[in-house]
C-alpha cells in the first residue's frame, strides 16, 4: 500500500460522494442507470469473495479458507448479525487451519 | 439537547445509531487487522479509515494490493464500489438542504448506513436527524476501531487466527442482504464466475474490476 494510492482513492470516493449529494443532487438520473449501478456492488462483492476464498496469486486453491468462507454464507444465509458473520469465518478458518 | 432527547422518536434513533456504531466498530476493526496483514502501515491503515470512510472500497483495494494487484487495478475496482456512494447522495441530496459548507461535511458521511437510517424515518426532520447522528457516531466508531485493529494486527500472525478469511467473510455479510431478487442473484454469480474464469491468466485485480461488467444485466427492463 502507497501513500499515492491512499489520496488518490480518497479523492476519488469523495469526488464520487459530492457528485451524487451536490453536483447532481436531486436531478433524476435516467431508470437504465439507476438500474445498472445499483447493481455494482451485487456484481463486485461475489468477486471479492472468490478472489479472497479461492486464489493464491493467479492459482485457483481450496484450503482452510474455503471452509470457514462457507461457514460464513451460512451464518449469512440463517441471518446472523454482520459481525457474528466475520467471527465465524475467522475462528472456522483458524480451526480447519490448526488441525490440518 | 435535553429536550430533544425528551423526544421518543429523536431517543429512538440515537439509541438505533450507537447500537449499529458499535458493530461497525468491530467491523472497522476486522478493516485495520486486514489492512495490516495486506502490508499496510498503521499509519495507513488510520488514513485510510479517515479520508477514505467507504466500507467495501478500503476493503476492496487493501484485498487487490495486498494479492500483489497493480495500483491502478486496486484504484478502479475501489472506485468503481465507490460510485454506489454517489447513488447515496442523490438519495440524500433532497433531505439535506443546509449551506454548501455543511453539505460538503455531509458527502463524508455519505454511506450505506446513514442513508439507510435517514431512509428509514418519515419525517423530514428526523431523516435529517438519523442520517447527521449515524454518520458521525460511524465515523468515530469506524476510525477507532480501525486503530484498534491496527495494533491488534501488527502484534499477531493474522495468518494463524484465520484473519485472512475475514474479509471474504465481511464481503459475504455486505453481500447477503442484497441478494433479493432472481436479477440480483443472477448478476452476483456472473460477477463470480468472471471473476474465476480470470484468475489463473488475467493480471492480479483485473478480474475483480472485470466482474463490474455483470452489472449490465441491469440494462433490460
Amino acid at each position: 500500500m502507497t501513500w499515492a494510492l491512499i489520496f488518490v482513492l480518497a479523492a476519488g470516493t469523495y469526488a464520487f460522494k459530492v457528485l451524487g449529494l451536490i453536483v447532481i443532487g436531486d436531478r433524476k438520473l435516467p431508470p437504465v442507470l439507476d438500474r445498472c449501478l445499483a447493481l455494482i456492488p451485487v456484481a463486485l462483492l461475489p468477486a471479492l469473495i472468490v478472489s479472497g476464498t479461492f486464489s493464491v496469486g493467479h492459482d485457483l486453491v481450496i484450503d482452510a479458507r474455503a471452509a470457514g468462507v462457507g461457514a460464513a454464507v451460512i451464518a449469512a444465509w440463517r441471518r446472523a448479525p454482520l459481525v457474528l458473520v466475520i467471527v465465524i469465518g475467522v475462528v472456522v478458518t483458524a480451526l480447519v487451519r490448526a488441525i490440518s | 439537547m435535553i429536550e430533544a432527547w425528551r423526544e421518543p422518536r429523536t431517543r429512538s434513533v440515537v439509541i438505533a445509531s450507537v447500537t449499529l456504531g458499535v458493530a461497525v466498530g468491530a467491523f472497522g476493526f476486522t478493516f485495520g487487522v486486514g489492512a495490516i496483514s495486506a502490508g499496510s502501515s498503521i499509519a495507513q491503515a488510520c488514513a485510510m479509515s479517515l479520508l477514505i470512510f467507504t466500507g467495501a472500497t478500503q476493503f476492496s483495494a487493501v484485498t487487490v494490493i495486498g494479492a500483489g494487484g497493480s495500483p491502478a487495478s486496486a484504484v478502479s475496482g475501489a472506485l468503481v464500489l465507490a460510485a454506489r456512494n454517489g447513488v447515496y447522495g442523490l438519495t440524500m441530496a433532497r433531505r439535506l438542504t443546509g449551506p454548501l459548507g455543511q453539505r460538503l461535511v455531509a458527502a463524508q458521511l455519505t454511506i450505506d448506513e446513514s442513508t439507510a437510517m435517514s431512509s428509514a424515518q418519515t419525517e423530514p426532520d428526523a431523516q435529517r436527524l438519523a442520517f447527521w447522528i449515524t454518520g458521525v457516531t460511524i465515523y468515530i466508531f469506524w476510525n477507532l476501531g480501525t486503530l484498534l485493529g491496527a495494533f491488534t494486527g501488527s502484534a499477531i500472525d493474522p495468518q494463524k487466527y484465520g484473519l485472512d478469511a475475514a474479509f471474504p467473510a465481511a464481503f459475504v455479510a455486505m453481500l447477503w442482504p442484497l441478494l433479493r431478487d432472481r436479477r440480483a442473484r443472477l448478476v452476483a454469480a456472473c460477477g463470480a464466475l468472471i471473476c474465476l474464469v480470470l484468475i489463473p491468466f488475467a493480471p492480479i485485480g483485473i478480474p475483480v474490476l472485470a466482474a463490474s461488467l455483470a452489472i449490465l444485466l441491469g440494462v433490460p427492463k
